[in-house]
């Protein structure tokens, strides 16, 4: 039988701190971390009334032209030498162009033995009868690897710019315009109701059916990123958070790139070390048909709803 | 042909790192770090024993990407140039990641940090990709990304100056895409392929035919010009001072030392890939090349030497080195563009050494960055204050360091080529005078002992011991190392720079 | 300067003088807003030029109608593809480069970048 513990010697033990902590009654690393206090900004109203002094001074001084006979002679020089740069640039772009082969004709550089072959044997090669989804994600499949990630970066940088810490939300303006949603337009959510559901199933078909027709990942993307505005607007954010929240675009985003670039480096990895594909392309013309490329469509579909859907908030409100 | 397993290699560093991109956004900003760290080393072993594998077999190779053979499908290709550029920039990042990582945790958002991390992974993604692809198409993709990260690694330091350099980086780099882009189509109008060797087919058979040269011309100048205003050659270099000046020591050390040496080695690719060094040669292109490069040299080492803040001194130094490597491709031999080369690698390593060492300056005086409050601050910081010595000296050019190596194979290039020796010889012999004038102002300035009371509360000056940041200081012993190895062993590195530029045609 | 062939291809010369023209803006422009303008004309024609490129006189569309697969049947697919890659990419940077545009406005008041730049250097907050 062990000991029993006086109090003193067991509050001062870890799993006692450790159970406090857990009901929140106190900071374990209260006293014992330093910590730094978060720094407020604030600007005097002294400071903001000499800055916007000083911008006005930058104006005056700038765009002042009755008075500054230097910056008036400068712009016009200025508007000169565009107009004789962009004519220069035209002549020179125009002398390249006049002796390019005539547009139009079939025996044109151009049209030599790679086109011919993705035409002749783009079905039974990829299995897709649009001839260029089948270039850009079979032949060519590379180049689509690096544009998908330059999407996601974009979204990555736009996040940087203009994704807001929470805590400030509360103070800014835009917070209002969350408030205040969903408006209510009774119009407007009467045709979103019935145009979404409409426009999502659409944006879905073009995804599907990038390899039998018209279409892609791309373009179905876009559709359905318009489809979830569209709701979105009609909504308001409290409607569109239950279903889309900044974490389902990371996760679907980083689910269809790690989808995609996993797919794709099968196929080099095979191709490169000649091994044969045990992907099956099916009969061309249906919809489970042509490879990997019904899958990377998907893939590319996700990233770009994703992608536009994002773009949207981070411009109308910077934050999900 | 046989592939061994070693061949798939590069393949795998680009998809490891553009897939480490999406992970890093789902990552907390810790595990993104390591995430991060992690891939560089992983790319670097690649790259390492990709290398050592040319080297054996004594070749280059072709890894399709595909199922599909050369004019139809896409490749990579693999030679010894490619492999030890991949490694050497896997190193110079490795080691800036780590140098600014104090940096980092102190200045960057929490909340913002893993994007940072995704910025980096697809930066080494899209320079490894340059250096490999085979395919002008690609390439532009590449570029693009390359781009795009550089700029989120400008602006996530967010203050007036970051957001005004970032905007005038991106609008230098969209009029320099344009113009790639449509030099890429031009060329791709006159031959039908968009792969390099299959388009240094065609040309070859033009130009001795000599149809469509008019045309041929306009698309080597836009693809030309389009690069060296993306890589900030002497003109366009009007962001430069500001985002390496501003921005966080780790983007400043590697958008300087990789980010435009990532499109210089692209340049150099389609000088020799794409359209082949003889027609270049022949063309006024690689005058302009000469020209804007002297340009640069001198007006960069003269604002240089105007500059009160050290790292837009630095800065405007890289604008100097960039002037430099483009006098080399204007010398119009294969020495000139070897020395090129060699001077992308030293100025790699020596000017993230610089950037570094000089973040340490300012960290023992209270995170000024101007000269003169930075005077005596080469006691404080000893070792920082050794390590911007020796890249000062590097940059000089004197003996024992990288950039005296550099300099003399600008001498050899100039030597044989009649008419631009005289212009070379002079350019170079004032340029390092410059450069010693500002470089050993500032070496003087950080050992000049300071007056008064050494540790008042106002000044923030602080002694820094050796192994106080152990992180640093590592970094900075290897990059002095890294200097030294490029100074004293340059023999074979030379070799091997001239083996793989001589397989590339 | 061959212009009879340069009336015939006169699409092409029209993608050209759209370059220069929005190559200009995006050089020139001191408007932020006006310079994204810019960039996407001489986008938009860089696609241009590859479309015609790509066009065949009397061809159609490369999807495959009915079984055909002839040359003769189906213009070039490879600008289309390359058109497609590219239109991503610009959809990327002009979001990025609206969003700069945003923060500087947002921080400056202004959407030209010579004052944004002079604002700076004064050591603007």
């Amino acid at each position: 039988m062990s000991k029993r513990v006086p109090k003193e010697r067991y509050e001062k033990t870890r799993s006692y701190r450790f159970k406090q902590w857990l009901a929140g009654t106190k900071d374990p690393f209260l006293d014992n971390v330093e910590m730094k206090p978060q720094k407020e900004i604030h600007e005097p109203e002294k400071l903001v009334h000499e800055h916007e002094l000083q911008h006005l001074q930058i104006v005056e001084k700038a765009y002042d032209l009755e008075h500054n006979a230097q910056i008036r002679l400068f712009q016009k020089l200025y508007n000169v030498f565009s107009v004789i740069f962009c004519l220069s640039l035209v002549f020179i772009l125009l002398v390249g162009v006049s002796y390019l082969p005539q547009y139009g004709r079939e025996d044109n550089p151009v049209n030599n033995e790679v086109s011919a072959r993705y035409i002749e044997q783009g079905l039974q090669e990829t299995g897709a009868v649009n001839i260029v989804t089948g270039m850009i994600l079979d032949y060519r499949a590379f180049d689509t690897l690096g544009e998908s990630h330059v999407l996601f970066l974009a979204t990555c940088t736009v996040l940087i710019l203009l994704r807001k810490d929470k805590k400030k939300k509360q103070e800014t303006a835009e917070y209002n315009d969350r408030i205040y949603e969903p408006k209510n337009d009774v119009i407007l959510q009467t045709v979103a109701r019935v145009l979404v559901p409409f426009i999502e199933i659409f944006g879905i078909y073009v995804i599907l059916g990038g390899h039998l027709g018209p279409g892609g990942g791309f373009s179905g993307g876009a559709i359905c990123g318009a489809g979830l505005i569209l709701y979105l607007n009609a909504f308001g954010f409290v409607k569109t958070e239950r279903f889309f929240t900044g974490k389902t675009y990371k996760c679907m985003c980083f689910g269809a790139l790690a989808c995609y670039s996993l797919a794709k480096t099968y196929s080099f990895f095979t191709g490169a070390n000649h091994i044969e594909s045990v992907i099956p392309l099916g009969t061309p013309g249906a919809i489970l048909s042509s490879g990997l490329i019904l899958i990377l469509d998907i893939c590319v579909g996700f990233v770009v709803a994703g992608t536009m859907y994002t773009f949207y908030v981070m411009f109308r409100k910077g934050g999900y | 042909m046989k592939m061994e397993f070693v061949h798939n290699l590069p393949l795998f560093c680009i998809i490891l790192t553009l897939f480490s991109g999406p992970c890093s956004m789902i990552l907390s900003a810790k595990k993104a770090r390591i995430l991060n760290l992690f891939v560089i080393t992983a790319v670097g072993v690649m790259s390492l024993l990709v290398l050592l594998q040319v080297c054996i077999s004594g070749g280059y190779y072709v890894y399709m990407m595909g199922h599909f053979p050369a004019p139809w499908g896409n490749e990579i290709r693999v030679g010894p140039l490619e492999a030890f550029m991949a490694l050497f920039f896997c190193i110079v990042m490795l080691l800036s990641m780590v140098g600014g990582a104090a940096q980092r945790k102190l200045k960057l958002a929490e909340s913002k940090e893993n994007l940072y991390y995704v910025m980096v992974n697809l930066l080494l993604s899209s320079l490894i990709a340059l250096i490999y692809t085979n395919d002008l198409f690609t390439a532009y993709v590449f570029v693009e990304i390359n781009t795009i990260s550089a700029c989120g690694m400008i602006m996530i330091k967010q203050n007036g100056h970051t957001l005004e350099a970032a905007t005038r980086y991106m609008i230098m780099s969209l009029l320099g895409s344009g113009l790639l882009l449509l030099g890429i189509c031009f060329l791709y109008g006159l031959t039908g392929h968009l792969l390099m060797s299959n388009i240094k087919e065609s040309v070859a058979v033009m130009a001795a035919a000599g149809t469509y040269h008019a045309p041929l011309m306009v698309a080597v100048g836009l693809m030309c010009v389009g690069l060296a205003i993306k890589s900030a050659l002497f003109p366009f270099h009007s962001w430069l001072p500001d985002a390496y000046g501003y921005s966080l020591v780790s983007s400043a050390a590697i958008l300087s030392s990789l980010v435009s040496k990532g499109y210089i080695f692209l340049l150099i690719k389609i000088f020799y890939r794409v359209i082949g060094f003889d027609i270049i040669c022949n063309s006024k292109i690689i005058n302009i090349f000469f020209v804007f490069g002297i340009a640069g040299m001198m007006f960069g080492s003269i604002s240089a030497a105007k500059e009160l803040n050290i790292r837009r001194m630095i800065a405007f130094s890289s604008v100097a080195q960039i002037g430099y490597i483009y006098m080399g491709f204007g010398l119009g031999t294969t020495l000139g563009v070897l020395a090129s080369i060699y001077h992308i690698l030293s100025h790699a390593a020596t000017k993230s050494l610089l950037f570094v060492s000089a973040s340490g300056l300012s960290e023992s005086s209270g995170r000024k960055k101007e000269l003169v409050k930075l005077t005596g601050a080469g006691y404080r910081n000893p070792l920082a204050g050794i390590a911007f010595t020796v890249g000062a000296l590097s940059m000089i050019g004197f003996p024992l360091f990288s950039g005296f190596i550099s300099k003399i194979l600008f001498a050899q290039a100039a030597v044989n080529q009649a008419e631009k020796m005289l212009p070379t010889l002079i350019a170079l012999a004032l340029s390092t005078i410059l450069n010693v004038i500002y470089f050993m102002r500032a070496v003087l300035t950080i050992y000049t002992p300071q007056k008064g009371a050494l540790a008042t509360d106002e000044s923030g000056y602080v002694r820094i011991r050796m192994g106080e940041d152990p992180g640093k200081s590592v970094v900075l012993i290897c990059f002095m190392l890294l200097n030294l190895v490029l100074g004293l062993m340059s023999q074979p590195i030379v070799e091997l720079c001239s083996r793989g530029l001589g397989m590339f045609s | 300067m061959d212009f009879g062939n340069l009336f015939a291809n006169y699409q092409e010369a029209a993608a050209m003088i759209l370059f220069a023209l929005g190559f200009s803006n995006l050089l020139l422009q001191k408007n932020l807003i006006k310079k994204i303008i810019g960039f996407n004309i001489m986008d938009s024609s860089v696609y241009l030029f590859l479309a015609l490129k790509g066009y065949i006189k009397g061809h159609k569309a490369a999807i495959v109608v009915d079984g055909i697969q002839s040359v003769n049947a189906y213009i070039n697919p490879i600008p289309s593809g390359l058109v497609l890659t590219g239109i991503v990419v610009s959809v990327s940077v002009t979001a990025l480069m609206l969003s700069l545009t945003i923060r500087l406005y947002h921080r400056y008041h202004t959407l030209d970048i010579d004052q944004i730049t002079l604002e700076v250097k004064k050591g603007g907050y």
